[in-house]
């Protein structure tokens, strides 16, 4: 009877644990169908329209026929290379101040300020952008219009500052004090300690940091829908007014047809989006593994 | 003793000014953003825009369909997400013991938190409301959501989880407790605010969310109750504040959606803060 | 013998403990002396105040003076960047940054302004030699610091300390993490130094205060109960306590 007992116990205990062990599964199950289902689905307009002339083509006009992504394509690298210079060195300044000299209340009130940033919906962003920036960009540079490649790039910084900020602050906090106190004591002041010794010290985590911002930039959608113009031009320039690979998803997807090679060819920029992501991924992980053999 | 050479002064004083200027920047563009929105929106929202709809026969406008969906969504998303979210976390940290499957589901989370929502949107379009057929509504929206906020449920639970100390374990397991029952009596009820801490960014990123829902839950919005909007085309909040500006091209509107959904942001802020902070004093009193 | 370091009745307190009580001690030039006394005794703390490491404690409070060649470092014209450059420090745990054995070595001459190639080259060259590991290092100045034994760590940190020239080197148990061969090493090293540093360590052994030191300072509960001659010290100490210590009664 006892025996009986303990094996159905075991029996069950068995059982919750596959039960929590399939709930893990999800994540792993989620992963590998997106990234089946998006090659799947990408992969014919492909195909169909020739990859050299998918990626190459510099005109994008899908009453023409013509399919030719390049223009989002550079205008997504230049956006997020944009954003990332400005959005880099501004948030990994700011988590050097939190993490070494910031008063206590101060930081309080910034690291709030920062979590805030983090909250707001994007589509807050894209209004505000419109709103706000895009007719001072306009004013201030005495364009036709304010919608642009710049009014993109600078949403997008301040958008990519809240994660830049708190993995740089995370890192920067566990720079040894060690360090910094050689430093000192060799005669380099607080503010010269901080750039020359516990700056190049959490050198992995800022770069961390930096590819956590051109994977947000990269798949920002809807707040850079309303500022950048979300016109299929080449980036020739800051003042041009552009659309991206995720804009060109988002602001397309209602009216291509069902089952038209438009419709299917917006998947395919799905794909060429997913691949880009997952590249940066790599470059990261890459960069983890480097500094963790350093 | 002569001093600083000049050089090194000025230097000094620059980066010392880089760090003020850049965290002050970071603090006035914040405020910006909510002085814009509160002191543009908060003039329009009324209370019939927040109980009434949009209809063009009646010439009324309100957001209320819109609140209601976003509700919708966010009991649907978390009914699912967070049982699987929570089992998830509960294997990595009691069941696991290292090894593939783990590194497996904690890369395959990172790598969910790390994809853009309009990608979410494209799947889950195909998928659920296309293959599956439930039509645009929140049952697709709410479905595709599941998948986002899986890493952030995973993430806190996993977090609280390993807070727990390992003598209570050990007093549970010594008294001849089975694992399942010393994870339920023991481990859970001590990691609740760790889940609730969970809960409150996920639904953060529920309301925020716009791109991944487009597609699937839809951009028009009607008042049909819960059943109704599981496939009915059902916008949420943040999606209609894009219908506005888009399709309709009325800015006051949008900007009242932006101060409530700015309300909402601001609330959820400080009860994320104040969870996190008591998830941070117990693990700290370790 | 001139002293290039007195302190007159320094007493320090961490918020409210007091940690040292009215310290007055001479440090003659080109010495070696040994600040000895159980864990808590103040001795680190001393010796940390000498440059005023101090400082970067919240909460840390200092009466007295501290007379560096005759002038009180605690006076409001006095640079603490200058003053840390002539009176360098070794930390117990060898801490160096996390970048090449070059830019360790050459962080401090680029710090104060020196950025000439040549004139580095020589300086980290120097400093290497000056230290004993330039044998053992010169073949690899681009590699990482940290991927050094911790002995020869604690010598590159040395001849960091070195590169700036300093004119007192202060030593904070810098041997007490290391193995006895790489002990060995900067005890002799420590010898060496000595013709052209004015030296100050603190230490838990005996032993190599006896073997190092020419002057000798035993401080308890953050008084300093007696100084001297090393040789006088161990062989006829004046205060009954010295004596318990130095023959292991306690501590």
């Amino acid at each position: 009877m006892a025996h009986e007992k303990m094996l159905s116990r075991k029996r069950m205990e068995g059982a919750i644990k596959a039960l929590f062990f399939l709930c893990g599964l999800t994540a792993v199950g989620a992963v590998l169908f997106i990234s089946v289902y998006l090659v799947c689905a990408g992969t014919p307009a492909i195909q169909e329209i020739g990859l050299a002339r998918f990626v190459l083509g510099d005109a994008w006009n899908p009453q023409q026929e013509q399919y030719g992504i390049l223009p989002f394509l550079l205008t997504s690298v230049a956006g997020t290379g944009g954003a990332v210079l400005l959005g880099v060195p501004m948030g990994v300044l700011t988590a050097l101040f939190l993490a070494k000299t910031a008063p206590p209340r101060w930081a309080g009130a910034i690291r709030a300020a920062v979590a805030l940033l983090a909250g707001i919906p994007s589509v807050v962003y894209g209004l505000v952008g419109m709103v706000v920036l895009v007719p001072a960009v306009q004013r201030a540079f005495s364009l036709p219009s304010g919608a642009n490649l710049l009014s993109a790039v600078l949403v997008l910084s301040v958008m990519i500052l809240p994660s830049i900020v708190r993995v740089a602050e995370t890192a920067l906090r566990a720079v040894p004090r060690e360090y910094e106190e050689a430093s000192l004591a060799l005669g380099a002041t607080p503010t010269e300690t901080m750039f020359r010794v516990s700056l190049p010290a959490a050198r992995s985590g800022v770069a961390t940091a930096a590819a956590l911002g051109v994977g947000r930039a990269l798949g920002e959608a809807m707040a850079i829908i309303m500022v950048s113009g979300n016109v299929a031009n080449l980036p020739a320039g800051p003042f041009t007014a552009v659309r991206f690979l995720t804009t060109a998803i988002a602001s397309e997807m209602n009216y291509a047809p069902m089952g038209s090679l438009w419709r299917r060819a917006l998947f395919s920029i799905g794909l060429v989006l997913f691949l880009f992501i997952m590249l940066v991924n790599a470059a990261l992980h890459a960069v983890i593994r480097g500094a963790g053999e350093d | 003793m002569e001093g600083l050479s000049k050089r090194r002064r000025v230097l000094d004083g620059v980066r010392r000014g880089a760090l003020w200027l850049s965290a002050g920047l970071t603090c006035a563009v914040l405020a910006l953003i909510i002085g814009c929105v509160l002191w543009q929106g908060l003039r329009h929202v009324t209370w019939e825009l927040l109980s009434g709809r949009r209809s063009y026969l009646n010439d009324t406008n309100g957001i209320l369909p819109n609140i209601l969906n976003t509700l919708y969504i966010i009991i649907l998303s978390l009914a699912l997400a967070l049982p699987l979210g929570v089992g998830a976390a509960v294997y990595l940290t009691e069941y696991a013991r290292g090894g593939r499957w783990v590194a497996a589901i904690e890369f395959a989370a990172e790598t969910l938190s790390g994809l853009p929502s309009i990608l979410f949107g494209l799947v889950g379009m195909l998928f659920f409301v296309r293959l599956l057929g439930f039509g645009t509504g929140t049952l697709a929206g709410g479905l595709t959501l599941v998948v986002m906020i899986l890493p952030v449920v995973m993430r806190t639970t996993q977090e609280s989880l390993k807070a727990v100390p390992q003598s209570y374990r050990e007093g549970a397991l010594g008294l001849g407790a089975g694992q399942w029952r010393m994870v339920r009596t023991v481990v859970l009820p001590n990691a609740a605010d760790g889940i609730v801490n969970g809960c409150i960014l996920a639904v953060g990123r529920i309301v925020g969310e716009s791109a991944a829902l487009l597609f699937t839950a839809g951009a028009a919005a009607g008042l049909g109750g819960f059943f109704r909007a599981l496939h009915a085309p059902s916008a949420t909040l943040s999606v209609s504040l894009y219908v506005y500006v888009n399709e309709y091209g009325d800015m006051d509107t949008a900007m009242a959606i932006a101060a409530v959904l700015m309300v909402i942001t601001l609330l959820i802020n400080l009860a994320a803060g104040w969870t996190g902070r008591r998830l941070k004093k117990r693990k700290g009193g370790r | 013998m001139e002293a290039v370091l007195r302190t007159r009745a320094l007493s320090l307190w961490y918020g409210s403990a007091q940690a040292l009580k009215g310290v007055s001690l001479d440090v003659p030039e080109n010495r070696v002396t040994a600040l000895i006394g159980p864990s808590g005794c103040g001795k680190s703390t001393f010796l940390k105040t000498l440059d005023r490491m101090t400082e970067v404690i919240p909460g840390v409070r200092v009466e007295g003076e501290i007379l560096y060649r005759g002038r009180n470092i605690f006076d409001a014209a006095v640079d603490v960047t200058t003053l840390r450059r002539q009176v360098g420090m070794v930390f117990q745990k060898p801490n160096p940054f996390p970048m090449s054995i070059y830019d360790n070595v050459a962080y401090g001459p680029r710090t104060h302004g020196i950025r000439r190639h040549g004139e580095l080259d020589a300086i980290v060259e120097k400093s290497l030699r000056q230290a004993a590991i330039w044998d053992e290092v010169k073949d690899r100045l681009k590699r990482s610091a940290l991927s050094l034994s911790g002995g020869q760590q604690q010598r590159i940190c040395i001849a960091r300390a070195l590169a700036v020239e300093p004119d007192v080197l202060l030593m904070d148990e810098a041997t007490s993490a290391l193995d006895p061969i790489s002990t060995s090493k900067i005890e002799e090293l420590i010898a060496q130094l000595r013709q052209r540093y004015t030296i100050v360590i603190v230490t838990h052994n005996m032993q190599q205060a006896v073997r190092v030191s020419d002057q000798c300072a035993f401080f308890l509960q953050g008084e300093l109960v007696e100084a001297g001659d090393t040789q006088a010290v161990f062989s006829a100490p004046r205060d009954p306590r010295t004596e318990n210590y130095i023959t292991g009664r306690f501590g």
